[in-house]
């Protein structure tokens, strides 16, 4: 009996094998196979919209993988040393110069100079970020910035009738704010474990925060001390708790309990917060530009960009796909499923964007995005933004200890980049 | 042929495997934490520098290490004594013959082992939570102000501390149990014939019938509180203010995070030595002992 039933689910387990080869092989049809990763959620939901795309062009056929967001830069990088890599991706912004940094992605500006996708029509700081010296080398698929999402009731009840538009005014509001709700309860939520509060209100800043190409840091520069000054005021005046966001339930409930009267986030949180507060707080909440040290300032361009490997065989029908996807209207039905932000502004002009109240403080704040400092060790510079940040509200580090600090680091993180940089200097040279 | 030859013939297929998957990565991991191989390196190996020493005169110079390093020998030093005497008095109390209902507190004991340290920190994270949480209320019930325990930098580390002990102890307490039950009963009649207090019985006969199970104990919770990581990477993320990042969290970045694979293999190497050193230390002082 029991041998019986062994061989039983071998057999099934051969029959099975065969099957899932024998469905390989009838899906080769002919038609080029074009591997396209993506991330997350939208790496889901985007399978929605290659039926059109596949009857639009019958000889491709899209080949869909989804990535965890949390692993996907250690698979593409993995991928990138094994040789495995897609025809096509969506990455992330701030990977951009990593990826071109050791030569994965191919060059498109020959490829945009053929028609179909007009820079011109796209948010100046999202395209930026895929500009890598002077070659672009990525096409925004969705944008995001973040910028502040406030209470109304609140603000009204302490005497605030319109947003800030600027630094002053904001910390006026966040003062009343603080005074209204008593010593429980705070104006702002400027999470520890996040860098992108602070790292956007250094953006605000005229001064850049690296210098010399991308050599050394330049947090010493008199507008990044401004902008650590106010955002340590903030938690020196109370109106910030120093916490992390692990440490509360979470950012809704606690937004729909008043915990809190400002909180910078991104456009997701417009559905979210939608979704998840009850409903006689829907008018109570708002979104507003971010405001600047005179007036509404800049902030971060984040989200994602599709990028063509280099080592591709496939890039003409990759990138049909790219351009299929970065048409007005499938960026406003995608905007449709997702709720995620198109970077043209064409796509704009569809009703459920035009007409959607918390999206147009996005839409606004979007054309200040500017791009992060395109260097392949930001992500780790941004990561020490955020725990100097974190020991300088705590007290252990005065303003100006906190920039020569962040400095420091920074310089220690880019020494191999000089000596790339370097190097490649005097090899040029020395060439005849 | 000769008897040596013949007993290498015999051993050599486990020799070999032990070449290949210990002895082969690790003196690759020593070449690789010689270099200061990222990135870059993997893009083009003309990008790798040999920089002899160097990863480990920066780890000596980077605060943030030695911070790491204190971080575990304060988790090691606090917490390794505590699960041992935890656990030695769960499987005294599970061994009496007092106890009611051993089979159930022996299975209740155990079943934080088996769980998974990602859900059961997700629970702990609730249970510690500043406003909402159960401990705080409890504490609240007797009178003392809540205790931020694990946005406190004095307090995240104890915290990490109670859930890995509370987490790990059923292990050692079924080792100790096997222990307890190989101790001959006619030791104990002798005792207390002779007149021994219970306390004297259990400094004179269990905790010498022990010391062998004791020594394999403390080198096995050792080398497993070294390597301190799950706990703070779920838990805290090694915040508050850096205050539970520990030697493996700090090679996990580098490693993983950044990529700054030459840099991680020096904290690894410089974690397997201090494991090492002291591991032996604690085989001489038993074998002097005479516990071996």
């Amino acid at each position: 009996m029991h041998l019986r039933s062994t061989i039983a689910r071998w057999a099934a387990a051969l029959a099975l094998l065969l099957g899932v080869l024998a469905g390989c092989s009838r899906q080769d049809d002919g038609r080029t196979v074009v591997r396209f990763w993506a991330m997350g959620f939208e790496g889901q939901v985007v399978a929605q919209l290659i039926p059109q795309f596949e009857r639009e062009h019958p000889g491709i056929r899209i080949e869909l993988q989804q990535l965890p967001i949390t692993a996907a830069h250690e698979k593409l990088l993995t991928a990138f040393a094994g040789d495995a890599l897609p025809d096509v991706a969506a990455i992330g912004n701030t990977w951009v110069p990593e990826f071109a940094a050791i030569g994965a992605l191919a060059p498109l500006d020959a490829r945009l100079a053929s028609g179909g996708i007009a820079p011109v029509d796209y948010f100046e700081g999202g395209w930026d970020t895929g500009v890598i010296d002077g070659q672009v080398r990525a096409v925004p698929w969705y944008v995001e910035t973040r910028l502040p999402f406030y209470r109304r009731d609140l603000l009204a009840e302490a005497g605030i009738d319109a947003p800030p538009r600027d630094w002053a005014q904001w910390r006026d509001a966040m003062a009343a704010v603080k005074r209204h709700v008593g010593p429980e309860r705070y104006a702002i939520l400027l999470p520890l474990n996040e860098f992108e509060p602070l790292l956007n209100l250094a953006m605000q800043q005229p001064d850049p925060l690296l210098r010399d190409g991308g050599r050394y840091g330049n947090f010493r520069s008199d507008g990044f001390r401004r902008t650590l000054a106010f955002y340590k005021d903030i938690f020196d005046q109370g109106w910030a708790p120093r916490v992390a966001n692990t440490q509360i339930s979470n950012v809704w409930d606690e937004f729909g309990r008043g915990y809190f009267g400002f909180y910078i986030s991104g456009p997701w949180n417009i559905a979210e917060f939608g979704r998840r507060l009850p409903s006689d707080l829907s008018e109570a909440w708002a979104t507003m530009p971010l405001p600047g040290p005179d007036g509404p300032g800049a902030s971060v361009a984040g989200g994602a960009s599709f990028v063509l490997f280099d080592g591709s065989p496939r890039k003409d029908a990759a990138w049909a796909w790219v351009a299929y996807l970065s048409r007005p209207d499938v960026q406003a039905r995608f905007h449709g499923i997702t709720g995620n932000l198109p970077p043209r502004r064409s796509a704009w002009n569809a009703p459920a964007l035009r007409d959607d109240a918390h999206a147009r403080a996005f839409r606004e704040q979007l054309e200040r995005a500017r791009a992060t400092p395109k260097v392949p060790e930001w992500e780790r510079i941004a990561t020490e933004l955020r725990l100097v940040g974190e020991e300088m509200v705590n007290g252990r580090l005065t303003v100006d200890e906190a920039a020569v600090e962040l400095d420091r680091r920074t310089d220690a993180i880019l020494e191999k980049r000089r000596w790339m940089l370097d190097r490649a200097a005097q090899g040029q040279g020395a060439a005849p | 042929m000769k008897p040596s030859t013949a007993g290498w013939l015999f051993a050599a297929p486990a020799l070999a495997v032990i070449a290949v998957f210990f002895a082969l990565p690790v003196l690759a991991a020593l070449a690789l934490s010689l270099t200061d191989f990222d990135i870059y390196a993997l893009a083009d190996i003309g990008n790798l520098r040999f920089v002899g020493l160097g990863n480990y005169l920066g780890l000596m110079r980077n605060p943030l290490f030695w911070q790491a390093l204190g971080n575990t020998f304060y988790f090691v030093l606090v917490g390794v004594p505590l699960s041992i005497a935890l656990s030695l008095a769960a499987a005294l109390l599970l061994h009496s013959r007092l106890g009611v209902f051993k089979p159930f507190f022996r299975t209740a004991y155990f079943a934080p082992v088996v769980t998974t340290v990602v859900a059961v920190a997700v629970v702990w994270r609730y249970l510690f939570h500043t406003r909402y949480g159960l401990v705080n209320w409890v504490l609240a019930g007797i009178g003392i102000d809540p205790v931020d325990w694990l946005g406190d930098p004095d307090w995240a580390m104890p915290t990490i501390i109670l859930f890995a002990v509370w987490k790990n102890f059923g292990y050692n307490m079924i080792i100790f149990l096997a222990g307890l039950q190989a101790i001959p009963e006619d030791l104990y009649e002798a005792a207390r014939i002779d007149g021994a207090s219970r306390w004297r019985q259990f400094l004179h006969v269990t905790l010498p019938m022990l010391g062998p199970v004791m020594l394999m104990v403390a080198i096995l919770t050792l080398s497993g509180y070294f390597q301190l990581f799950a706990e703070p990477y779920v838990m805290t993320q090694g915040g508050p203010l850096q205050s539970t990042v520990s030697v493996l969290y700090l090679m996990y970045e580098e490693g993983f995070k950044w990529w700054n694979l030459g840099n991680a293999s020096a904290v690894a190497f410089i974690l397997f030595v201090i494991m090492a050193t002291i591991t032996y230390g604690l085989l001489w002082v038993a074998r002097r002992k005479g516990a071996e």
